[in-house]
């Protein structure tokens, strides 16, 4: 439905979004770029490899969101009103 | 002795003068009391104080030492933020009933006996839902019904774990038990419940959404962490709590990302965030004691915060359903602000609060080589993120335009919120003040190493860009308007349906036996001794009715007043003789 647009908002502009986006992402790479140079402390040999975190942290993400709309919803998903019937 | 006044005193006393006072003096007053208390706190020295004699027993009201003193603190400071963010509130039920709850958590944590503990562990059940029903809706009041079942069904089990304790040891101290024996179990089993235990944890999922909008800040900050207290003062290093622990941050994150209520996901989040302080607990170490009670402090704060910002927007909009939400940070910015910082602090970003004590309970599993248990957090923390961290702010706030065009929050609500953020930053990036304050201070511990902060960023932003990429291919389960079934499952449906096969099976007998017994049995003896006696008489009578010419329509008649004479049990004495008399020749004749 569109209305009459009165006042225009930060992220009304798509052009916002997209620097927001394109600065995320910059981010992300500088991220990757900065983790050789560290000094680590680690306490698991899998600390050491490299990105471990980085593709641990986006892996487990994944795999949650899809455990969580595949197995999980299917099995517990009820209307409403069910607990009211 | 009273020597000292404890710091619950002065929640409960101040809530009884609640009623009595009107417009800014009430206000005034909501604010006054935790600052009262907040002195009266820094005054007592360490040790026990204000004893008193029951029975044949000593109680001790305040018992003061850096672990209750850390929880004392925090609940004084959520206390009057929960008052600042609950001013506008003309609602003396709601004001009474927090005051008496943040004075049953303070009683708990000071609590140097069973006894005393007991009394004020319960208050806080009592006390707490009124919070729920106070919301005056049809749901809440269910909800509330649960919670008290569920929660004195746990204060029995910890009752009875506390009289048998005190039938082993003949001491009603309360300190380190450990699980040795059936009463420590009951103990274990009663801290558990409050604690949201896995499989124990519907009752907080149930009942926090339902509550009122300033009342789940008070239940977020108290009745969990009074448990999580508890089980630091009792079992320490109790490794079936490592597991337990491990379990709370691990499940509920699923649950959060399917879940449309948004305060039904911070609830999920909240159980979470205390799955880290239980396996902190179970871990036993100084540096996972420490960070177990940091955490709490911590998580007090910014759930607390999450909680306003949540409640705010349900404040203006009356709406808390994800799929009814949106697009609100146009005219609610400083709320934005404030959620964010929030949801930062819980995922445990550099410079926020979760990321300098959450950190210790990792390091700790990972100094005790605890692999398996590592990994689970580490999920669970990338996991917490992602649901907590970026879901609510950006449902709530960001998503598809709503069209909702709310103001923004009223200005105690903004205050109060402020407050809590400032707090969350400034322990994140300057978190000394509070780690001097820890039980434990033989362990140096530095969040902010290089690999820590580069790491910890690279989990969460790597997180945030699979939302972003799940968000925009379109993977991510949309919000619906369903309901998802939990455990309570179990008693909401469960409780039901044994009521209806109760009502079938034992039903069934009772029919059948009344159909044997009372339509059968005793039916027929009572028409035996009332028609055969009837026809017994006949014998006799019929004859003499037939000598005096009584025929016809006389003689029906006349049979019809000795029937109903029968019945009524109204015959005549010489009747009833003869009766007796054939009844007799006849049991004569038959020996």
């Amino acid at each position: 439905m569109k209305r009459p647009q009165r006042k225009s908002y930060l992220f009304d502009n798509p052009r916002n979004v997209k620097i927001l986006l394109r600065s995320f992402f910059l981010s992300l790479i500088l991220l990757l770029l900065l983790e050789p140079f560290i000094h680590k402390h680690p306490h698991f040999s899998w600390e050491k490899w490299p990105e471990f975190y980085a593709v641990f942290g986006f892996v487990a993400c994944v795999a949650l969101v899809l455990a969580a709309k595949y197995i999980l919803r299917p099995i517990v998903k009820r209307p409403e009103d069910y607990y009211d019937r | 002795m009273i020597d000292r006044i404890p710091p619950g005193f002065i929640f409960i006393l101040g809530a009884l003068l609640v009623p009595l006072l009107k417009g800014n003096f009430k206000k005034a007053l909501l604010l006054i009391i935790p600052i009262v208390g907040m002195i009266n706190l820094i005054n007592l020295p360490e040790g026990n104080h204000t004893l008193l004699d029951f029975l044949y027993y000593k109680l001790i009201l305040i018992r003061v030492d850096r672990l209750s003193l850390l929880f004392g603190y925090i609940f004084h400071i959520i206390s009057f933020i929960g008052f600042l963010y609950a001013l506008h509130l003309d609602d003396d039920l709601q004001h009474v009933a927090a005051l008496v709850y943040a004075g049953s958590a303070l009683g708990v944590v000071f609590a140097g006996d069973f006894f005393t503990f007991f009394i004020f562990w319960e208050m806080l059940t009592v006390s707490s839902i009124f919070l729920i029903w106070a919301r005056r809706t049809k749901r809440s009041q269910g909800a509330g019904f649960r919670y008290l079942l569920v929660h004195v069904a746990g204060g029995l089990c910890l009752f009875a774990g506390i009289i048998l304790r005190l039938y082993e040891t003949g001491s009603i101290e309360f300190g380190y038990i450990g699980l040795n024996g059936l009463s420590s179990y009951l103990i274990f089993f009663g801290f558990g419940l409050n604690c949201a235990w896995p499989l124990l944890h519907p009752w907080l999922v149930d009942a926090y959404p339902e509550a009122t909008i300033t009342g789940t800040i008070f239940m977020s900050a108290f009745t969990t962490k009074c448990a999580v207290y508890a089980l630091a003062r009792a079992f320490p290093g109790t490794h079936a709590l490592i597991w337990i622990g491990a379990f709370m941050t691990a499940f509920p994150i699923f649950y959060a990302v399917i879940e449309n209520d948004l305060r039904r996901v911070l609830s999920y989040s909240l159980i979470n965030q205390v799955g880290f302080m239980v396996c902190g607990i179970g871990i036993g170490t100084h540096l996972s004691l420490n960070g177990a009670v940091s955490h709490a402090f911590n998580d007090i704060l910014f759930k607390a915060l999450l909680f306003m910002a949540m409640g705010a927007v349900m404040f203006r909009t009356g709406r808390i359903n994800a799929t009814a939400l949106g697009g609100l940070y146009k005219t609610m910015p400083l709320t934005c602000i404030f959620c964010m910082v929030g949801a930062a602090s819980i995922s445990a970003f550099p410079l926020f609060s979760g990321f300098v004590s959450k950190s210790m309970v990792m390091e700790a599993a990972a100094e005790q080589h605890m692999p398996i248990i590592w990994f689970i957090l580490l999920f669970a923390s990338a996991g917490v993120f992602h649901h907590a961290g970026i879901k609510i702010p950006y449902f709530a706030f960001f998503s598809h335009d709503s069209g909702l065009r709310p103001r923004e929050a009223p200005l105690n609500m903004l205050l109060a919120m402020g407050v809590t953020a400032f707090l969350c930053i400034f322990i994140g990036s300057y978190p000394w003040p509070l780690y001097r304050l820890l039980p434990y201070q033989d362990v140096a511990y530095n969040p902010y190493s290089g690999s820590h902060v580069i790491w910890q960023t690279q989990l969460l932003f790597f997180s945030a860009l699979a939302f972003t990429l799940l968000i925009l291919s379109g993977i991510y389960p949309p919000e619906q308007r369903y309901v998802n079934l939990d455990i309570d499952w179990i008693y909401r449906k469960g409780v039901p349906l044994l009521l209806k096969v109760i009502n079938i099976s034992l039903g069934g007998i009772q029919s059948f036996c009344h159909k044997l017994f009372v339509d059968g049995i005793a039916k027929n003896v009572a028409k035996m001794s009332i028609d055969g006696t009837y026809r017994l008489s006949l014998v006799f009578l019929e004859p003499l009715w037939f000598i005096r010419g009584i025929r016809g329509k006389d003689l029906k008649k006349k049979k019809r007043e000795v029937h109903r004479m029968f019945q009524t049990g109204t015959v005549p004495l010489g009747l009833k003789a003869v009766i007796a008399t054939i009844f007799l020749i006849v049991l004569l004749l038959l020996i």
